[in-house]
């Protein structure tokens, strides 16, 4: 009598506990992510989870969230979205480049659950958006600071993939960097990968050795700042996130990607229910980009020089590829005054004149 | 390109520090091996010896600790490894993959609390006037303990292989597990101790690399180490001093492509990427194209299971 009681009231409460969830789903708003790398990175996913936790602070009871981490770019993503979807969703963030072609195959099955691809260009349903942040933007503020506090005239510049986002920082970089220093050249190492923090480690380390000052990094871990930080005099920024642990040196400044207002904004259509597709990206001006507390480590004229930097990029009285510039080879790129086009911004494949090295195709 | 960006000395010396983990690692596999036992959890155990490393560093705030707990950490899952393959009698290989799959996820739980936490420092030995001296200071002198450490153990190791009685008894284990049992010896203990000091060797490498190298933990920080270690023990022809040998060939491809990296060598980026992993696999394809001493290195009885039937 009692195994039977127990097993039919554990019936009883699987098929509530079910019935629940999808009553619940009728008055809660859904709110999912989908995460490349753990949410303690201290980078790229963490902020990410930042926006997340600004979704539930903004909406309180009126939303739920769900997350996955560390899911690999590939067949296990399509996975992981159709149980979202499968799973009463009705918001799924994906939050890598990586997931695009996922994102849209899982969103041709789901027309009643929204989309938002995170650094994508492919819409190829209604119900999928996609969303950047113009990080080459704090790129240029990193760069003048770089060109400024280099002692040796040598920058390193960790790439994790030759894709279009990262070509647009290390230009917008070296731009910057020459633009307060004639005699600052880059050198630039390609890790090929997103998240491996002993190969981070090992080319910050190849970089300083070769007389490399300051470092940048298009990687998430804050492994190249570890690296940095023993030996004295090299600087570098925090990536993605503040990375303050590493205040006030070696990271003397950072960029920070701020989703949080558009989460906010994007799941408070859907509760609306004024959602509607759109390709976003915003940089400084939209709060998207930011650039983190710049330490006393830099000179107060270098700051200011900096701020003053930030501020005119964040109203439109600048944009950091604007002419003249030629590209590598020699060509003509921008004419004077003239200023770079968004398309070619995002399909990026070229290095600026005064870089040396190649590519990798 | 300007290679005189590059300076020997101070490469040979990060060399010296990319090897460690792999070494240890290996070092531990060879002796494993050399018992007769062929445990591909290699990558499993020092992932865990990363995460408890890390843990037992964090926690007590002594590296000396970490690297004990990073011992402890790869010795026990071997020990699941030892039960599963000796008393057990599981299939071998089966079983060193699955180890491999649970150790990363098992560090991965293990590590939840752990992202984003900076370890104690371990601090570099100190030679005093030694570390001064031009070149040779450079390389020798200004590394941590676990620098020096791994080659001791490299030599310890070899030296137990061939000159002691302990060593002998291994070997014979790993040749002929029948005739060392007639002989009296007891092949099933013999191989769990080789399996725990393998276990423990790997679980310090993997707490090199969270400890010391990156300094942080991640999951799947150790990123394929334990593979290369096991390739080189092949390359090795199961030779300590030729695992040392080994193991600083790949260190120091890996931190020359990237040092050729950043000094703009005319070589194409994805073959630089590619050159540890092409050339460790060219040197073992032609150690083992010889049918005489390559092939022939192998311990006889490696990875066929024991039972005493009479």
């Amino acid at each position: 009598m009692k195994r039977r009681t127990l097993l039919t009231s554990a019936a009883l409460g699987l098929g509530l506990s079910l019935a629940g969830g999808a009553a619940l789903a009728q008055d809660k708003t859904k709110a999912c992510f989908v995460y490349v790398g753990p949410i303690g990175d201290g980078g790229w996913t963490f902020q990410h989870h930042q926006g997340l936790l600004a979704v539930e602070a903004a909406f309180g009871d009126k939303v739920e969230t769900a997350y996955q981490e560390n899911v690999p770019e590939g067949a296990d993503a399509e996975r992981v979205l159709t149980q979202m979807a499968l799973s009463g969703c009705d918001i799924i963030f994906t939050t890598s480049f990586g997931f695009m072609d996922a994102t849209n195959a899982v969103a041709a099955k789901f027309p009643d659950v929204k989309f938002e691809h995170a650094t994508g260009f492919k819409r190829e349903t209604p119900n999928v958006s996609t969303y950047n942040a113009r990080f080459y933007e704090g790129r240029a503020v990193m760069g003048t600071i770089a060109g400024r506090m280099t002692k040796s005239n040598k920058i390193g510049y960790i790439g994790s993939f030759p894709i279009p986002e990262v070509i647009q920082g290390i230009n917008a970089t070296y731009i910057h960097a020459k633009k307060v220093n004639p005699a600052v050249e880059i050198k630039v190492v390609w890790a090929y990968t997103w998240f491996d923090p002993a190969k981070e480690a090992d080319a910050a380390k190849a970089l300083i050795e070769q007389g490399v000052d300051v470092i940048l990094q298009h990687t998430d871990s804050t492994a190249p700042l570890a690296e940095a930080a023993k030996t004295p005099g090299v600087i570098g920024f925090g990536q993605a996130s503040d990375m303050a642990e590493y205040k006030p040196s070696p990271r003397v400044s950072s960029i920070i990607d701020n989703w949080a207002p558009y989460y906010v904004e994007r799941v408070g259509a859907v509760i609306d229910g004024t959602w509607e597709q759109k390709d976003t990206w915003a940089g400084i001006g939209g709060g998207e980009v930011e650039i983190g507390e710049i330490t006393d480590a830099v000179t107060a004229e270098v700051k200011a020089e900096a701020e003053a930097l930030a501020a005119s990029i964040g109203d439109g009285s600048y944009h950091p590829f604007t002419g003249p510039l030629k590209k590598q080879d020699g060509s003509d790129w921008l004419a004077e005054g003239a200023v770079a086009d968004d398309g070619t911004l995002a399909g990026m494949n070229f290095f600026v004149e005064g870089i040396s090295g190649d590519i990798p195709k | 390109m300007d290679l005189s960006a590059i300076n020997p000395a101070v490469l040979v010396a990060s060399l010296m520090v990319a090897a460690v983990p792999i070494m240890l690692a290996a070092i531990g596999e060879l002796v494993v091996e050399k018992a007769g036992v062929l445990n591909l959890g290699v990558e499993g155990m020092m992932i865990m010896g990363a995460i408890c490393g890390f843990v037992a560093a964090v926690e007590t705030g002594s590296p000396v600790l970490g690297f004990f707990g990073g011992a402890l950490g790869g010795a026990g899952l071997s020990l699941i490894f030892a039960l599963l393959t000796q008393i057990l009698m599981a299939n071998q290989v089966a079983t060193g993959l699955a180890l491999t799959l649970f150790g990363l996820g098992l560090s991965s739980l293990i590590g939840q609390g752990y992202v984003g936490i900076k370890p104690p420092a371990t601090g570099t030995v100190p030679f005093g006037p030694l570390a001064e001296i031009p070149i040779l200071g450079t390389i020798l002198f200004r590394h941590d303990p676990m620098v020096y450490l791994s080659v001791a153990v490299i030599a310890a190791v070899w030296w137990v292989l061939r000159y002691s009685r302990m060593g002998l008894v291994i070997r014979a284990v790993g040749e002929n597990h029948d005739a060392a049992h007639a002989l009296g010896y007891k092949v099933v203990r013999i191989r769990v101790l080789a399996i725990l000091f393998g276990g423990a060797m790997a679980g310090m490498g993997g707490a090199y690399i969270s400890l010391i190298r990156v300094p942080q933990w991640t999951d799947g920080i150790t990123a394929g180490a334990g593979w290369i270690a096991l390739a080189i023990v092949v390359f090795a022809s199961w030779k300590p001093w030729r695992v040392l040998l080994g193991a600083y060939l790949f260190g120091g491809i890996t931190v020359l492509q990237l040092n050729l990296q950043a000094a703009g060598a005319r070589i194409p980026v994805e073959y630089l990427s590619m050159s540890p992993y092409l050339i460790t696999i060219l040197v073992l394809v032609i150690m083992s194209r010889d049918r005489g001493k390559g092939a022939l290195a192998a311990p006889a009885a490696l990875g066929r299971n024991f039972h005493a039937s009479r």
